[in-house]
């Protein structure tokens, strides 16, 4: 293996036919950590239908977002649309006292007719602030691609938070709360307190931020929020991703060296969690080793979850495809896998699905469009969407990760299907 | 503008996508951004389809708004053609190539191929999932479907049954069967399992069954005009539809009117003396207008329930869900919002509520027993085993499936007797919900607060209930209290009583004994 791994392997570009979701998909779980946020996306039945398929039953529970469904009057004139979207957000924030932060989320049909929802935003804030700020960032198919949406939202936050000049580290990315609780109390141990997140849980724990702000990535998808917090004077500190033992050890290991931890002192921290780690990917990544795995693009997750396959459990990537391939945050994990298997950013399904099918891998990780006819055609599959909805970042987790991998091809071995026919 | 949270229909465009999907042979060349492929789930996950819907979307992003979109659409349309060789193409746009105005249908004119495009106008905007599925139904029919010689022997068409329709696969084998039975042959299905080929032949039939008006109607009627087609009026689900059905088809062929009642089990198993306790129940009926059409006469006419409501979410069934409404001597709902829907049936307090799976939810937080009878439902409603609506088999499979929610007679007689005993106190509930209550209606301060607004049962601020009619009121169990309390307190206030006591209670008992 070279040093450099995959960082310089050349990258097959495709556009065409892209079966992906769109930005408005992240809505589902990042209403779940902000909880006093209420996502309303101006867009069309298409986009209020889409939310209801991806957020499943999650709808039947009173969940804080909504679509404000443009209507045949909306695109007559524009003018008119602003007053509705007024008289939309005042009956809402009305009837549901407790939201303190809106998002008026931008879709494919608001930004083709250019309404204006950061004008929107701005009139909207002079209405209803302070008590409540409004925000907007688009979540559109046209602009983003699934995970995306979560970074134009961790974004479009990022001008308004307050200034500080102390040192201190900034977490970005949304995680389960076990997950971000184990997170913070591995960096307590090593003495790393008052950690900054972005998103918060509420409004007011809002974080603040400066030049001695460093900024490690809990998701690899986060390319504008990284940028926009870079242009606040804020630094990266770049890591693989902490899916696995080793890539939550090495994820941790920077953030140790940047504070200046002891070597001691972290060893002491992680030692019995990575052992535990450890024991628990090898106990249940066993039916993977060896086996060849195809990765279809979905959440910018592909590389780092295609570097604990390969180097913590033993498998072989054919191809990691994955929707947009960010060179400065990828580095660390792209150095990790071993040179082959064929990256490709973007893409044009039918294409790719014909080199699926000549590859015949013994895994391939895709969309719930895909899944279903992949197996009908003999090939094992691993539904992606699950994989950002599943706790799955840092030590306790690795075991939980590597199952879900595991689980499909213990079944394929399972079941005696020939005798039922 | 509209607020929403949840919809009873998608966009027009995935109608359109459940008649590619069913059909074979035809391939939907779809102007859409990145994103809207999400559709395809629903056919892949929720039908648990086993090949990906032959659509092929545009994929537009925002560096080609522009002319560029208009290239992409034909590249498109050139790949999908290459790649999947369709006997036919279907081209239209989603809600936002709607707005760019690139007109699929023009060019595709121009790309030459020689094979059918049928260009697809759905508003977006206007018009919701089963109009988009009607429309391009009817398109797909107008364009390819041409006078041919009729079939020697009695012959019929089964229109209407789509992808992503709620049993549109086990109603076709049932009717098929039932068409056996009186001697005529299935010429076309149509669009489930049609090639553009078997369209065009559709006109060798000698009656078309319009089998769901929602999907199918528009298509009927063209080949009535256009092919001297009839078509049939009656959607045999429930014995007394079968009966009609059976009849009006006889009508149209001159085949005799013949029904298979050898495995029909309905008829007995609902006046055999355990169905007795079905006598009044009184049921909330809502879904797509066809849908609770029929099911508003099982359940008065064969399942001797109540109709206490009854309303659809599909405007165009407006018209004729009201006129069944006035017939039943209800107000009907004609609502496309999840919220009218909840707060109607909790004023209505029904003991059944026949729905789709929104109204599955609702009873579940009102804690009212529910069955499934319509579109939209989830991936548990396309089940493995043979389960029709229609025919006397669907007549059997709706016996068992408004039956299972409500408490059993035999059941509901011990909860009476012993509704002091351990076992059956008011918190343990009913055996169909395995062992989990549901929410009492009268104890409103445990209940979380967004469930607060619906748990009482609306009643009028003057009437006052004493605490010991109270505490009477709930030794009645929970599944008949609030009809109880709702009774009472219209009892009262007919005889103008502002109080209630055990008295009152116990009067009003008797004065709606039957």
């Amino acid at each position: 293996m070279s040093a450099q791994g995959c960082q310089s392997a050349p990258v097959l570009r495709e556009r065409g036919q892209r079966e992906v979701f769109c930005g408005l998909t992240s809505i589902v779980w990042l209403h779940r950590k902000m909880q006093d946020a209420f996502f309303l996306v101006v867009g069309s039945r298409t986009c209020a239908h889409l939310l209801q398929s991806a957020a499943g039953v999650m709808i039947f529970a009173e969940p804080r977002f909504g679509t404000a469904i443009l209507e045949e009057t909306d695109l007559a004139g524009l003018a008119d649309a602003q007053d509705e979207l007024d008289r939309e957000v005042a009956r809402l924030l009305s009837r549901r006292t407790d939201i303190r932060q809106l998002f008026l989320v931008g879709s494919c049909p608001s930004e083709v007719i250019k309404l204006d929802l950061e004008k929107a935003a701005e009139r909207l804030n002079a209405q209803h602030g302070p008590r409540t700020r409004v925000i907007n960032f688009s979540g559109s198919g046209i602009e983003t691609t699934f995970t995306q949406g979560e970074d134009a939202c961790l974004a479009a936050m990022v001008p308004a938070l307050a200034a500080t000049e102390k040192r201190q580290l900034l977490v970005a990315g949304a995680l389960p709360d076990a997950v971000q609780d184990q997170m913070l109390a591995l960096l307590s141990g090593m003495g790393i307190e008052d950690v900054a997140l972005l998103p918060a849980a509420r409004a007011e724990d809002a974080p603040a931020i400066g030049p001695g702000t460093v900024v490690a990535l809990a998701q690899p998808f986060l390319g504008d929020t990284l940028a926009a917090l870079e242009r606040r004077g804020a630094r990266h500190l770049p890591a693989p991703f902490p899916f696995g033992e080793q890539g939550t050890t090495a994820w941790l290991a920077a953030i140790a060296a940047e504070f200046g931890v002891d070597d001691a002192v972290f060893e002491r921290v992680t030692a019995a969690p990575r052992a535990r780690a450890r024991r628990a990917v090898a106990q249940a990544a066993a039916p993977l080793a060896d086996r060849s795995v195809f990765f279809f693009p979905d959440s910018q997750l592909e590389i780092p979850l295609a570097r604990f396959l390969t180097v913590e459990c033993g498998m072989q990537a054919v191809e990691i495809g994955t929707p947009f391939l960010h060179r400065q945050v990828m580095g660390p994990d792209l150095a990790a896998i071993a040179p082959g298997p064929t990256l490709s950013e973007g893409q044009d399904v039918d294409r790719q699905l014909d080199r699926a099918r000549a590859a015949r891998p013994d895994l391939s990780v895709c969309g719930l469009g895909l899944a279903n006819p992949l197996e009908a055609e003999g090939l094992t599959t691993k539904w992606a969407i699950e994989l950002v909805f599943t706790p799955v970042h840092f030590y306790e987790q690795a075991g939980d990760l590597a199952g879900l991998f595991a689980r499909p091809l213990r079944r394929r071995d399972a079941l005696r299907l020939e005798g039922a026919t | 503008m509209k607020l929403a949270v949840w919809t009873y229909e998608g966009p027009p465009h995935v109608g359109a996508m459940r008649v590619a999907t069913a059909m074979k042979g035809l391939h939907y060349v779809l102007h859409a951004p990145q994103g809207d492929t999400y559709a395809d789930l629903l056919f892949t996950m929720i039908e648990r389809r086993d090949h990906r819907p032959p659509v092929t979307y545009t994929t537009f992003q925002a560096r080609d708004l522009g002319s560029d979109t208009a290239t992409l659409f034909r590249e498109a349309a050139h790949a999908a053609y290459d790649r999947f060789a369709p006997q036919a193409m279907v081209v239209g746009a989603s809600c936002t190539a709607e707005l760019i105005q690139d007109d699929p249908g023009g060019l595709a004119e121009t790309m030459g191929l020689p094979i059918p495009v049928i260009p697809l106008e759905l508003p977006s905007y206007q018009r919701k999932e089963n109009f988009g599925a009607d429309e391009t139904f009817f398109q797909i029919v107008r364009a390819l479907a041409r006078p041919v010689e009729k079939t020697a022997r009695p012959t019929a068409n089964l229109i209407g049954a789509t992808a992503l329709g709620f049993r549109h696969r086990d109603d076709l084998t049932e009717l098929a069967a039932m068409l056996e039975e009186m001697g005529i042959g299935v010429n076309v299905t149509a669009p489930y399992d049609a090639t553009p080929a078997d369209i065009a032949r559709l006109g060798a039939a000698h009656v078309n069954v319009l089998m769901y008006p929602e999907t199918g109607e528009a298509a009927c009627r063209w080949m009535e005009r256009e092919l001297g087609l009839p078509f049939t009026k009656t959607v045999p689900i429930g014995v007394g539809a079968c009966r009609d059905f059976v009849a009006e088809l006889a009508a149209i062929t001159g085949q005799p009117a013949r029904l298979d009642t050898s495995r029909l089990r309905l008829p007995w198993y609902s006046s055999s003396v355990d169905s007795t306790y079905l006598t009044g129940k009184r049921v909330f009926i809502f879904g797509d207008g066809t849908h609770v059409a029929v099911m508003a006469r099982v359940a008065r006419d064969e399942m001797g329930f109540e109709v206490a409501g009854l309303g659809c979410y599909n405007r165009e069934q407006a018209r004729p869900i009201r006129a069944l409404a006035r017939d039943y001597g209800v107000e009907a709902l004609i609502t496309d919002d999840y919220l009218d829907v909840e707060q109607r049936i909790a004023e209505l307090a029904p003991e059944l509520i026949l729905g789709t799976q929104m109204e599955r939810h609702i009873g579940k937080r009102l804690g009212i027993p529910c069955a499934v009878i319509s579109a939209p439902v989830h991936v548990q409603d396309f089940p493995a085993r043979y389960s029709p609506q229609m025919g006397p088999e669907g007549a059997n499979v709706l016996f068992d499936t408004l039956v299972h929610p409500l408490v059993m007679g035999l059941e509901e007689h011990l909860l009476t007797m012993f509704r002091e005993d351990f076992e059956f106190h008011d918190a343990a509930g009913p055996s169909h919900h395995g062992g989990h209550a549901p929410r009492p209606l009268s104890e409103p301060e445990g209940a979380p607060a967004e469930a607060a607004e619906f748990s009482h049962p609306p009643q009028s601020a003057e009437i006052l209930w004493h605490p010991a009619a109270e505490r009477e009121l709930k030794k009645i169990p929970f599944f008949v209290r609030g009809k109880a309390r709702r009774n009472t307190e219209s009892f009262a206030a007919m005889r103008g009583q502002h109080e209630i006591d055990i008295d009152t209670l116990y009067e009003a008992k008797a004065h709606y004994a039957r």
